[in-house]
């Protein structure tokens, strides 16, 4: 947009209309840049700063903290994650971490999961050619990467059937398990993008020296890969943090997870606002600092294999 | 299992070791049949020999892998390494989801509720009978139709803040990383930051300022329509960074050559968008829209935390309806034939679309 005007400018050389069409161009860009900041950014606000309201602050629908309202920790008290909570017993702050880190373990465990052994198939998909009955390595691929479109409804009633009589009910490692079947798809369409880009001289050179498949892969592919490994884990992660609807089928007590948590507080806590905004804070903040600090990373995993 | 046809793979193994992967192979098949046999017919109260749950199974399947893992290296040298890659996952997705899957078909033609006494049993078509009757699924499958087409209006305010992007400005990774923060927040949290709060009748901001623009009573979620609209506007605010992403890294992959022609020969703003970057941006596009078509069929955290398919159905989805048959109403037989059905409506939805979509891209970057 710009570059046309500025282009157009340099042609024509009666600057003067140009230079406010081009002005106006910038305002019309950045108030909807702006507006759009505004639109992503305010439920985030809205959410930590009623976490520090207390009731009459809530119903009176105050907005900005010490212009309308005098922030309190009462919402961070009733987590017992406020300053003069933090070091006494909170039995709600002990459930909370025990969420959390139900939700650490199993997004940082079937993430490992998926990457490790969708990494391996992505690179033997990419490198060698698989005869399997009369599968080829163009439907194992399709075979891996159509589990995408299967919806968790469908396996989510055989699972609780099969994790009763394997006692994985309610547990981690049953969770870990479902994860890393569903973001397995994704693990290998964005592994066999990155293998794709890296030349098969590199390996096959290896292959020539003498090195066995898996020492080319381990010295020579990996490190190359990395990035690409680091990419398709954190976006792993972000969807197993987030999801919901098997936590919520398959685990009871011990193996809750954070979203399952928040979702049966909403019910219960009525007009408790600042209870709720302080839940809602914690569960977002881990994903709000991975947003900011690994953008470039996410954004790497979302692309691969769909932008050519 | 799996060959792999490439001369230079092909080691040299010797005959003893060949046996001995072969004997491998065979010994820890035979183990995992004992073990399934032996805990089946413990299960099925034939011999009382056996273990308290299928854990153990769980653990012969497991050690049954390694093994037929460790007989393809020693029968097949550096062709079974090769194999080794691939087998991992292929037995890990398999054990997974075969299973469920023939699993499930068993239970969707049984009349299995959990919360009844009698035991389940085989009852035939009765749940498709009932299920070609039951005017919440079909509900539930008209609103998917309204969600799937509000796909097409994500993916137009997507493309916009894309172009945003991708134009000349100054603090572009801090807009694009504000931009794609909906897309890191767990849609949970953002059922009850958005739809019960920020929406909320009394107190929401949302609601004040409906008010304050002339809407007298702004219920966000009394009114069908209204509460559909809801729902839709929040899951777009989660899901629009998705498309927004795909699209910006395509603007950026752009050949910029063309583009520069196009000023020089003069094409205004719009000429260029339609005549250049559209098309262009095509093949893009429908993976994009193909992609997050694919999510979307999945919609169902969203409904369930704030209206839990109401007013009167008029939000739900098929998975959110779904849900509730499984958790409320204990309905395991029934709603497992829902989900069947839904799955293989999905498959025949997705294989359309993709022949259709691929068609139609074929044909407009031939023709330009």
């Amino acid at each position: 947009m710009t570059t046309n005007s500025a282009a157009r400018r340099r042609e024509h050389g009666h600057t003067g209309f140009h230079r406010t069409k081009h002005a106006v161009g910038r305002f019309v860009i950045y108030s909807l840049l702006l507006f759009w900041t505004f639109v992503s950014l305010f439920p985030v606000y809205w959410t930590i700063s009623t976490s520090f309201k207390t009731a009459v602050n809530v119903t009176q629908g105050h907005l900005l903290p010490w212009v309308h309202f005098e922030p309190d920790w009462k919402g961070w008290r009733s987590l017992g994650l406020s300053p003069d909570t933090i070091f006494s017993t909170s039995t709600v702050r002990e459930e909370f971490l025990k969420r959390f880190g139900n939700s650490i373990m199993t997004s940082l465990g079937a993430a490992s999961l998926a990457v490790v052994l969708g990494s391996l198939a992505a690179y033997g998909l990419s490198r060698f050619q698989y005869k399997f009955g009369w599968m080829r390595n163009k439907d194992i691929s399709f075979f891996f990467v159509s589990q995408l479109i299967l919806p968790p409804v469908v396996v989510a009633l055989p699972f609780l059937v099969l994790y009763k009589e394997l006692a994985l009910l309610d547990s981690r490692l049953g969770l870990i398990l479902v994860y890393a079947l569903t973001v397995m798809p994704i693990v290998i369409w964005i592994m066999r993008d990155q293998f794709n880009t890296i030349p098969r001289e590199l390996d096959e050179a290896a292959l020539v020296d003498g090195c066995t498949s898996w020492r080319a892969f381990t010295s020579i592919m990996l490190p190359i890969a990395l990035p690409g490994m680091v990419a398709a884990f954190i976006l792993a992660c972000v969807l197993c943090w987030n999801e919901y609807f098997f936590a919520a089928l398959l685990t009871s007590t011990d193996a809750k997870t954070l979203p399952v948590m928040v979702a049966s507080q909403t019910g219960s806590q009525g007009i408790s606002w600042w209870s709720m905004a302080a839940l809602a804070t914690a569960a977002i903040a881990p994903l709000t600092l991975v947003g900011i600090f690994l953008e470039s990373y996410i954004v790497k995993g979302l692309t691969a294999g769909s932008v050519k | 299992m799996s060959k792999v046809r490439n001369k230079n793979a092909r080691g040299s193994v010797s005959a003893g070791r060949r046996a001995l992967g072969q004997g491998l192979m065979i010994a820890a098949g035979v183990g995992l049949a004992a073990v399934v046999l032996m805990q089946a017919l413990h299960a099925g109260g034939i011999i009382p020999v056996g273990f308290s749950n299928w854990r153990p199974t769980l653990y012969a399947y497991l050690l049954w892998a390694v093994a037929i893992g460790a007989g393809q290296v020693l029968m097949r040298g550096e062709a079974g390494q090769r194999a080794l890659f691939l087998l991992p996952a292929v037995m890990f997705t398999v054990a997974l989801v075969i299973f469920p899957t023939l699993f499930g078909l068993y239970i969707a033609f049984s009349d299995w509720n959990l919360s009844a006494f009698e035991e389940h049993h085989f009852n035939g078509l009765d749940n498709i009978r009932f299920l070609l009757k039951d005017e919440y699924f079909w509900n539930a499958l008209g609103n998917m139709v309204w969600y799937m087409l509000s796909v097409f209006f994500q993916y137009g305010i997507a493309f916009g803040l894309a172009l945003l992007l991708n134009a000349e400005i100054r603090a572009r990774k801090f807009f694009r990383v504000v931009f794609l923060l909906p897309f890191m927040l767990s849609p949970v949290a953002v059922s009850w930051m958005i739809g019960k709060s920020l929406m909320d009748y009394r107190f929401g901001p949302a609601a004040k300022l409906a008010r304050l623009l002339g809407w007298e009573s702004p219920a966000f979620f009394t009114a069908p329509w209204i509460a559909r609209l809801s729902i839709m506007a929040m899951d777009a605010w989660v899901s629009i960074p998705f498309i927004m992403i795909l699209l910006l890294a395509g603007l950026q992959a752009l050949p910029k050559e063309v583009l520069e022609a196009a000023k020089v020969d003069g094409a205004s703003i719009w000429q260029s968008f339609t005549q250049m970057t559209f098309p262009l941006m095509l093949p893009v596009s429908v993976t994009a829209i193909v992609l997050r078509m694919i999510f979307q069929l999945k919609l169902a955290d969203i409904v369930i935390n704030v209206t839990a398919g109401g007013p009167g159905g008029a939000t739900d989805t098929v998975s959110s309806f779904i849900y509730r048959e499984y958790r409320d109403r204990s309905n395991v037989g029934y709603g497992t034939m829902l989900a069947e059905v839904y799955l293989i409506m999905i498959i025949i939805f997705m294989t359309g679309l993709m022949s259709v979509a691929n068609r139609w891209v074929q044909k407009y970057t031939t023709e330009s």
